[in-house]
C-alpha cells in the first residue's frame, strides 16, 4: 500500500504539531521556556527533515502517479477522504518546506526575543499546514491546509513584525482569504459534478467547457493572489517588509509556491480547455508582472522590498512556464519554483543578517561590507548570481527552460519574458554593489562582525543546494519528468479530443 | 394517543415548578446556586428523556417527534445548560442571585422544545410565546440597571409586534386553506398552481414573524440593543438556543406545510439572506462594544443559515442544522470569554479592553482566537465546516449569486474577527483581568475543544444532521 510501509506522510505532516504541543506543555520562567521552545522546535523540525529525506530516497521517479498513498475514511458518504500522497510535482515541495523550517528556526534563534514559545509554536503549525497542503490528495484536505496556513502566518507577521505590521498582516489575510473563498465555490462545483473530492479522480474527470472557464477564473482568483500575479501582488511587499526575517523566508520560499503548485495541480490538468483558452491572459499578466515589477524593484530603497518585488517578477516567469504546457516550460517552472524557494529565502536571510546587526534595511545606510564581512559578501554573491540566473547556479536552469518552452509558443512571449531577466540583473547587481562594495562611511559598519558559526550553518546547505541544482539539474528534474510528461500528454489529448470526435462524426 | 412523546417537555415543566416552589419556600436562604444545579439536572434529565421518547405524531397531529426535533432539542438543551453555567459566576457578582433566573431559562427551553416539535401552527405559536415571554423577563432581569430594563422593554414591544404579525399570518393561512395542521396543509397545498394570493400573504407574515426571532434583516433592529443591554448570560442564551429553535421552526414550517410552494417563498428567503449577510458584515466593522459586535455577527451568521434554507433541499437543511450546531458552541464559547472580561470587579465590554490579552492570559486569548477564526470560517475550525455544508447546498440548488455574495461577505466579516485577534495579540497590554472562575474556564474549554476538534470526526454529526434533514423531505 505504501512504499515506506508506514504512514510516512502523515507522520511528516503531524509531527510538528506534536512538537508544538510539547512546547505548550513546557513550564518554568521565561528564560527556560524560551530555551526549551527553541531546542524542541529545532529538534522536531530536524527529525521531520530526516523523515522527509526518506521520502526523497524511496520515491520512484519513473512512476508518474501518486506514491506513499495513505487513506483514511473521513466523510465517506459524501465523497471526502483523508488521503495523502505525493507525486513528482509535490514531493520536492514537501522537502523544500521541511528544509526551510529548521533553517528558519535557526535563523530566528537570537533575532526573536519576545514570546519565543508562541513563535516556535507558530512555525511548527505552519510546517504542518505546508506539508499537509503539498501532500493532500483530496481537495477538501488540500483546502483545509491551504487556508489553515493563514492562521500562523497572520500571527507571525502581526506579533513579531515591524512597525506597520498590523496593516500588513490584515492585508495579507484578507487578500488571500478573498481569493480562497472563491476557490471553495469552485471546489463545491467540482464536487457536485464529480461526486467526490478525490484529486486523482478529478484529474481524470472532464468538466464541460462552459463550466471550465468559470472554475478556472475561481482558481485564478485564489492562486493569483498566492503566487502573486500582477495586479493582486500588492500585499506581498507589505507582508515581506513587515514580517520578521524567518517569516519572509517561509513566505517567499514556500507560500508563494502554493500558488504555482495550485496551477499545476488543479487548473492545468483538470481544466485543459479553459487553460488553453485563457493562456493568453495568463501570459499577459505574467509578462506585465515580469517587466513592471522589475522596474519597480529598481526604484526601491528598502532591501526587503526590492527582493519582494523581484519575487513577483520571478514568479511571473513561473506562470509563463506553466501555461506554455510543454515539457520544457513546465519543467522550467518547477525548477524555477524550487530555485526561487531556496534563493529568495536565502536573500531574505542575507538581509536578516545585516538587519540583526544594524537594525535598518535601508540600502543607503550600507556600503563597503566586503571589507568587514568577506564570508557574508561571498554568500550574498552566490545568491545574487543565482537570482540573476548565472549559468552554473540554480536560477539559470529554470529561466532557460521556461524561455525554451515559451519560444515554442510564441517568439514575443519569450522575448518579453527575457526582458525581465535583463532588468533582474540590473537591480540585483546594483543592490549588491551598493551594499557590499564601495567604502565604509559609517562607524557602526566599521565594527560589524562577519557571519557567526550559527549563520554559516544556516547558509551552508542553501549554498550547496544552489550550486548543486545549477551544476547537476537532472538530479532534481528527474523527479518530475514522468509526472509532467504524463500531464502534458493528457493535456494534449484532452484538447484534441473534441477535434477527434468532430472528425469521427463527420 | 401517544402522549409519552411530549414527556421530556412535561417533565421539564414539572421540574421547573418544583424548583420554583422550592425557591419560594426557602425564600430566606440563598437558593440561587442550588436552583441552578437543579436546573442543570433537569435539563440533563430532559435530554435523556428526549433521546428515549418515541417517534411519531401525537396529540391528534399537533405534536411531532422525529430525528429533526430530537437534534434541535438536544442543541437547545445544550444552549440552555451553557447559559445556566455561565450565569453562576456573573449573577453572583452582579447581584442577580435569584432562583428565578435558572427557572426562567428552564421555561424558555420548554418553549423551545415545543417549537422544535410543533406540527401545527397553534403549537408553533404557543411554543414561541412561552420561549419569548421567558426571555423578555430574562433580558430585563437586572431591573436596577437602565440598559437592562430598556433591553427587556424593547425586546418585548418589538417581539409582541412580531408575534402579532405571525398570528395574523397564521389566521390568513387558516382562512385560505382550512387547516392549521402541517400535514393537512401540505396535502392541501400540494398543487402550487391553485394557491390563492391571500395564502402567500399569510406565508409572508409567518416568515416575517420568525425572521424577527432569528434577527434576520430587515427585522434585526432590536438585536444590537438587546444584546448590549441584557445581562451577558442572557445574551449568551439569546445567541444560542432561541436562534436554533426559531430557525428550526422556520425550516420545518417552510419545508413541511409549505414545501410545495418553494417557488413562492424561496425568493423571499434569498433576499433576507443576502440582506443579512451584507449587513452583518458591514455594520459590525464600526462597533467598539464587543456585545454589539456579536449582535451584528449573529445577524450575519443567521444570514448564512438562511442560505441553507433558501436551497430548499434536504442538503440545505443538513447545512442549516450543522451550522446551528457549530454556531451554538462558537457563540457560547465567545460569550464565556466575554464574561471573563472583568477587571477589579467591573465587567468590561469594549473591544479595546482586550488589548494584550495574549500576554496577560494566554489560555483565554487562545480560546478567543479559536472562536474568532472559527466564526470567520477559517479551516480547520468548525465554522469552516458549517460554511462548507451551507455552500454545498447553495451550489447544488444552483443559487450561484447567493453563494458568491455569501463567500465574499464572509471575507468582509473576517476583517472584524481578525481585528479582535489583532487587539489581543498585536496591541500593547493593559492591566490583567480578574482571575477567571472555573465555570467559565470549563465552558470556554468545552466549546473550544469542540470547535477545534470537530474536523477530526465530523462524520457522526454530519450523519445525524443528514438523518434529521431527510425527515422533512420524505
Amino acid at each position: 500500500m505504501n512504499a515506506a510501509g508506514f504512514p510516512l506522510l502523515s507522520l511528516i505532516t503531524w509531527l510538528p504539531l506534536v512538537g508544538g504541543l510539547v512546547i505548550l506543555a513546557v513550564r518554568g520562567d521565561e528564560e527556560t521556556v524560551a530555551a526549551n521552545a527553541r531546542w524542541t522546535a529545532l529538534w522536531t523540525s530536524l527529525i521531520v527533515f530526516v523523515l522527509s529525506v526518506l521520502l526523497w530516497v524511496r520515491f520512484d521517479p519513473a512512476e508518474p502517479g501518486f506514491q506513499f498513498v495513505e487513506s483514511v475514511a473521513w466523510l465517506p458518504q459524501w465523497g471526502i477522504t483523508y488521503r495523502m500522497g505525493v507525486d513528482g510535482i509535490s514531493v520536492l515541495f514537501v522537502l523544500l518546506s521541511t528544509l526551510l523550517t529548521p533553517i528558519c528556526i535557526l535563523a530566528s534563534w537570537e533575532a526573536v526575543k519576545v514570546r519565543v514559545r508562541e513563535y516556535m509554536l507558530a512555525f511548527l503549525i505552519l510546517e504542518t499546514m505546508m506539508v499537509g497542503m503539498f501532500s493532500a490528495m483530496d481537495f477538501v484536505v488540500f483546502y483545509m491546509f491551504f487556508e489553515g496556513v493563514l492562521i500562523p502566518m497572520y500571527l507571525i507577521i502581526g506579533i513579531w513584525g515591524g512597525p506597520r505590521r498590523v496593516y500588513a498582516a490584515i492585508k495579507f489575510f484578507l487578500y488571500t482569504l478573498a481569493g480562497s473563498v472563491l476557490m471553495l465555490l469552485a471546489l463545491l462545483a467540482m464536487w457536485y459534478q464529480a461526486g467526490t473530492t478525490d484529486i486523482p479522480t478529478l484529474l481524470h474527470t472532464s468538466f464541460p467547457a462552459g463550466m471550465q472557464t468559470w472554475l478556472f477564473l475561481a482558481f485564478l482568483a485564489s492562486f493569483a493572489v498566492k503566487v502573486p500575479m500582477w495586479p493582486v501582488h500588492t500585499w506581498l511587499p507589505d507582508a515581506h517588509v513587515e514580517a520578521p526575517t524567518a517569516g519572509s523566508v517561509i513566505l517567499a520560499g514556500v507560500l508563494l509556491k502554493m500558488g504555482g503548485y495550485g496551477f499545476l495541480r488543479f487548473s492545468l490538468p483538470m481544466l485543459p480547455v479553459a487553460s488553453a483558452q485563457l493562456a493568453p491572459l495568463m501570459y499577459a499578466l505574467s509578462v506585465i508582472a515580469v517587466i513592471y515589477t522589475s522596474l519597480v524593484a529598481l526604484a526601491q530603497t528598502d532591501m526587503k522590498k526590492l527582493i519582494a518585488y523581484s519575487s513577483v517578477a520571478h514568479m511571473g516567469v513561473v506562470t509563463i512556464g506553466i501555461f506554455t504546457v510543454n515539457m520544457q516550460g513546465i519543467s522550467g517552472a518547477m525548477f524555477q519554483m524550487l530555485s526561487h524557494g531556496i534563493v529568495s529565502a536565502a536573500l531574505f536571510l542575507c538581509v536578516g543578517v545585516v538587519y540583526d546587526r544594524i537594525h535598518t534595511r535601508e540600502i543607503a545606510r550600507y556600503g563597503g561590507l566586503a571589507d568587514r564581512m568577506p564570508a557574508y559578501a561571498f554568500v550574498f554573491m552566490v545568491f545574487t548570481m543565482a537570482s540573476i540566473g548565472l549559468p552554473g547556479t540554480s536560477g539559470f536552469v529554470g529561466e532557460f527552460l521556461v524561455l525554451v518552452g515559451a519560444l515554442q509558443v510564441q517568439f514575443w512571449l519569450a522575448l518579453l519574458g527575457s526582458l525581465g531577466m535583463i532588468l533582474g540583473a540590473a537591480y540585483a547587481l546594483w543592490l549588491y554593489r551598493r551594499i557590499i562594495f564601495g567604502r565604509i562611511t559609517r562607524d557602526d559598519l566599521r565594527a560589524i562582525l562577519d557571519l557567526s558559526p550559527r549563520e554559516i550553518a544556516v547558509f551552508a546547505p542553501l549554498v550547496v543546494l544552489t550550486l548543486w541544482m545549477g551544476v547537476y539539474p537532472s538530479s532534481f528534474s528527474s523527479f518530475w519528468d514522468a509526472t509532467v510528461g504524463a500531464m502534458v500528454a493528457q493535456h494534449q489529448a484532452a484538447l484534441h479530443l473534441p477535434a477527434v470526435l468532430a472528425a469521427a462524426t463527420r | 394517543m401517544n402522549w409519552t412523546s411530549a414527556l421530556p417537555e412535561i417533565v421539564l415543566a414539572c421540574c421547573g415548578m418544583a424548583i420554583l416552589l422550592f425557591g419560594a419556600v426557602q425564600a430566606r436562604r440563598d437558593t440561587f446556586h442550588l436552583a441552578s444545579m437543579l436546573t442543570l439536572g433537569s435539563l440533563l434529565l430532559a435530554a435523556m428523556l428526549a433521546i428515549a421518547a418515541p417517534l411519531g405524531l401525537a396529540y391528534h397531529g399537533q405534536f411531532v417527534t422525529d430525528s429533526f426535533s430530537l437534534f434541535v432539542k438536544l442543541l437547545v438543551l445544550v444552549g440552555a445548560a451553557f447559559t445556566v453555567i455561565a450565569s453562576l459566576d456573573y449573577n453572583e457578582h452582579e447581584n442577580l442571585r435569584r432562583f428565578e433566573f435558572p427557572v426562567l431559562v428552564l421555561y424558555a427551553s420548554v418553549g423551545m422544545m415545543v417549537m422544535a416539535s410543533a406540527a401545527n401552527l397553534m403549537t408553533l405559536y404557543v411554543g414561541l410565546e412561552l420561549q419569548s415571554l421567558s426571555i423578555y423577563v430574562l433580558a430585563a432581569f437586572a431591573r436596577d440597571r437602565l440598559r437592562s430594563s430598556e433591553a427587556g422593554l424593547k425586546y418585548f414591544v418589538l417581539g409582541a409586534l412580531a408575534s402579532g404579525l405571525l398570528l395574523y399570518g397564521v389566521s390568513l393561512v387558516y382562512g385560505f386553506s382550512g387547516s392549521m395542521q402541517f400535514d393537512r396543509l401540505a396535502a392541501a397545498l400540494a398543487d402550487p398552481a391553485d394557491v390563492s394570493p391571500g395564502l402567500v400573504v399569510g406565508i409572508v407574515f409567518i416568515v416575517v414573524g420568525l425572521a424577527f426571532k432569528v434577527s434576520a434583516v430587515p427585522f434585526h433592529m432590536w438585536t444590537p440593543d438587546v444584546y448590549e443591554g441584557a445581562p451577558t448570560p442572557v445574551t449568551l442564551l439569546l445567541g444560542t438556543a432561541p436562534k436554533v429553535a426559531a430557525m428550526a421552526l422556520l425550516v420545518r414550517a417552510m419545508a413541511t406545510p409549505f414545501g410545495h410552494l418553494l417557488a413562492q417563498w424561496q425568493q423571499l428567503i434569498v433576499l433576507v439572506a443576502i440582506a443579512s449577510v451584507i449587513l452583518g458584515a458591514l455594520a459590525a466593522i464600526g462597533q467598539r462594544n464587543i456585545k454589539r459586535l456579536m449582535a451584528y455577527s449573529a445577524i450575519g451568521h443567521m444570514g448564512y443559515v438562511l442560505i441553507g434554507l433558501a436551497a430548499g433541499s434536504a442538503v440545505g437543511v443538513r447545512g442549516v442544522l450543522l451550522y446551528l450546531l457549530t454556531y451554538v458552541f462558537m457563540s457560547a464559547g465567545t460569550f464565556a470569554c466575554i464574561l471573563a472580561m472583568r477587571r477589579r470587579g467591573e465587567m468590561l465590554e469594549q473591544i479595546s479592553d482586550l488589548a494584550g490579552l495574549g500576554r496577560r492570559d494566554p489560555v483565554l486569548a487562545l480560546w478567543f482566537t479559536v472562536f474568532m477564526f472559527s466564526m470567520a470560517g477559517i479551516p480547520p475550525f468548525s465554522g469552516f465546516w458549517a460554511k462548507y455544508f451551507i455552500f454545498t447546498a447553495a451550489v447544488q440548488s444552483g443559487l450561484w449569486a447567493l453563494a458568491v455574495i455569501g463567500v465574499l461577505t464572509s471575507v468582509v466579516g473576517a476583517y472584524y474577527y481578525i481585528r479582535i485577534i489583532k487587539v489581543m495579540y498585536f496591541d500593547d497590554p493593559v492591566d490583567a483581568f480578574d482571575p477567571r472562575p472555573a465555570s467559565l474556564s470549563m465552558l470556554a474549554a468545552v466549546s473550544g475543544l469542540f470547535t477545534t476538534l470537530f474536523f477530526v470526526i465530523p462524520a457522526p454529526f454530519v450523519g445525524a444532521a443528514e438523518a434529521a434533514a431527510q425527515v422533512l423531505f420524505r
